[in-house]
């Protein structure tokens, strides 16, 4: 007579992490584990954390430009803008036109390689390694060009207080036109090879749904919002740069589930690419930084022939501009979300307080619904569909 | 955004409910700002989110600022969107440094705060105190930690107060104003211990 056994049933914690290839970054995970149905989870930040925001406290404004960037370290672009934006608001310092397109050109390419890498790391989380190097091949296409306008592939400093430091070398916009036109039948091909595919639709349908209401409770933004169905774009509520004299449409999902993720971010990026297209044919002429040498540095020619020049250019190499004491909450649209800047002026030449609201540290907050009573390999593709970047949620 | 007569209504409106919660108004580079008493901040906050005409229910940020020279020192900020209207608000509670003596919590009266450990050796220090809003804005979670971990404010009521950024074990309040920049020696103590 065979025995019957009890099924037993004990809940195990395990650790993930913090040094991982799934989890994205320096991010540990205790899991309480049933099997392998994920009963409890609590993520474990701070093991990048590097006090950025307290070191901008000892940078006069324009050298806190390269530390922001360093936060999200993927979106640098938006750190940039976040910061830029929010001072120039302090100091109501009018940025011209072709700064303004200028800014919304490189923020939308900037966006392109934000979920290029998302796409290529998720996909390859879901056993799709291929995805890996295409998403990759683009990207790279997008860093050089990045190196062509501003001289860095990663962390440009290219967005200064009053506009960008240097206009579009000669042959940028052909080399650009020559992407945008190429990208939209990238992301065709990345749909034609996800979207056919049944192991990826069965990994990525109906995992992670978060009700929306949920979703805002919890303070989340970007393209987790959308996919939820709610159509809430910062670049489309706030009036900022280029934004409103060009046409796009915000893409949204109807579940909210890790498919609906990924097909919002697809169609994003080609959205961003119809952006960059307007804004190259939009593009004024005129000065890509404002003209006011208390902001702003004056060009290198009249270094030598003027002695206002030089004075100007050395008060500002040396100490900074002063600002008037006042505070500004600046917040615009990254890849993940609301990206918020905070500046603090207490009237001299470093500010008080710099502080980012950065989306990947809000909406890990919803990591644990997204993923409890599922299964632990959809938890860790949740965990990419979520698309944190440590270095910002850490700072 | 509300322009400065329809800040000034909303804090009439605050009056009529909430009489003496809110202390000051301020609109500076285009941005509303209510500086309310920390004691009284879920009721406004409560009541931004749920009066009619008003319902600013997504919290998008709160933050911290020291202001040290001045008293009150801390400013806790409630960064609030009203969606359909597409409005922002910003509501300041301003709380004193207890160690500095002065008023300093939202309630003075109150015994030393919530049953909190906190760090060795920081057993006595007294640390400035406001409500928590994560009942309101569960957002608020991870926000209120992040404040706490970094200049030592409580939040009362919040369901799990610990540092999230640095280690549980560190002593000190780094991104207040009067915390030094640098000079931290880089230990590795665990190291030491274990294999001397």
């Amino acid at each position: 007579m065979a025995e019957v056994v009890e099924r037993q049933s004990e809940v195990m914690t395990i650790n993930i992490g913090p040094h991982h290839p799934a989890t994205h970054g320096v991010l540990r995970l205790v899991v309480d584990l049933d099997g392998e149905v994920v009963r409890d989870l609590r993520p474990v930040i701070g093991y990048v954390h590097t006090g950025i925001e307290k070191s901008c406290e000892d940078k006069s404004y324009w050298k806190v430009i390269p530390f922001v960037e360093r936060m999200d370290y993927v979106s640098y672009f938006f750190q940039m803008e976040a910061f830029c934006g929010a001072v120039e608001r302090l100091v109501e310092l009018e940025i011209p036109p072709r700064a303004k397109y200028l800014r919304t050109i490189f923020l939308e390419l900037n966006r392109i390689h934000s979920h290029l890498v998302w796409l290529g790391t998720t996909a390859l989380d879901l056993g799709a390694i291929s995805m890996l190097w295409y998403c990759f091949r683009d990207r790279d296409r997008i860093l050089d060009l990045f190196e062509m306008a501003t001289g860095q592939r990663m962390h440009t400093r290219y967005f200064q207080v009053g506009g960008v430091i240097e206009d579009i070398p000669l042959g940028f916009e052909a080399k650009l036109r020559e992407f945008i036109d190429e990208m939209p039948v990238r992301v065709g091909q990345y749909e034609a090879l996800l979207d056919r595919n049944e192991v990826f639709l069965s990994r990525t349908k109906g995992v992670g749904i978060v009700p929306r209401e949920r979703l805002l409770e919890l303070g989340v933004t970007g393209p987790l919002l959308r996919a939820a169905g709610e159509p809430w774009d910062l670049r489309k509520a706030f009036n900022h740069l280029a934004y409103p004299e060009v046409e796009f449409k915000v893409p949204v999902g109807t579940v909210g589930d890790n498919y609906d993720r990924y097909r919002v971010r697809l169609a994003e990026m080609v959205e961003s690419v119809r952006i960059i297209e307007q804004a190259l044919d939009g593009l004024p002429e005129g000065p890509f930084i404002a003209d006011d040498r208390k902001y702003v540095l004056p060009p290198r020619s009249e270094l030598s022939t003027s002695m206002e020049s030089l004075i100007h250019h050395f008060k500002l190499v040396t100490e900074g501009y002063r600002v008037d004491p006042g505070e500004i909450y600046y917040a615009i649209e990254s890849p993940r979300g609301e990206l918020g800047c905070y500046v603090l002026a207490d009237g001299s030449s470093k500010p008080a307080r710099v502080h980012v609201r950065d989306p990947s540290f809000v909406n890990l907050q919803a990591f644990r619904e997204m993923s409890v009573g599922g299964y632990v390999a959809d938890m860790i593709a949740s965990l990419g569909m979520l698309d944190p970047i440590l270095g910002g949620v850490d700072r | 955004m509300p322009d400065a007569p329809g800040l000034e209504l909303i804090r009439g409106e605050i009056e009529q409910s909430h009489p003496g919660a809110v202390l000051d108004t301020g609109f500076e580079h285009g941005q509303a700002a209510l500086v309310v008493d920390p004691a009284k901040i879920l009721a406004v906050l409560g009541w931004l989110r749920e009066a009619s005409g008003q319902e600013y229910d997504f919290l998008s940020s709160l933050h911290v600022a020291d202001y040290l020279p001045a008293t009150p020192r801390f400013g806790v900020h409630y960064e609030l969107i009203n969606r359909d209207r597409v409005e922002r608000l910003r509501v300041k509670a301003m709380l004193n440094d207890p160690a500095q003596g002065g008023n300093g919590s939202a309630d003075a009266g109150a015994p030393a705060g919530p049953s909190l450990s906190f760090p060795a050796g920081s057993e006595a220090e007294q640390l400035p105190i406001i409500d928590s809003c994560v009942e309101l804005f569960p957002t608020a979670n991870f926000q209120e930690r992040e404040a706490y971990d970094f200049f030592g404010i409580v939040f009362r009521g919040h369901p799990d107060l610990t540092r999230i950024l640095l280690p549980e074990d560190y002593v000190g309040w780094p991104q207040r104003r009067d915390f030094p920049i640098g000079g931290e020696p880089v230990t590795f103590t665990y190291s030491e211990r274990r294999y001397g």
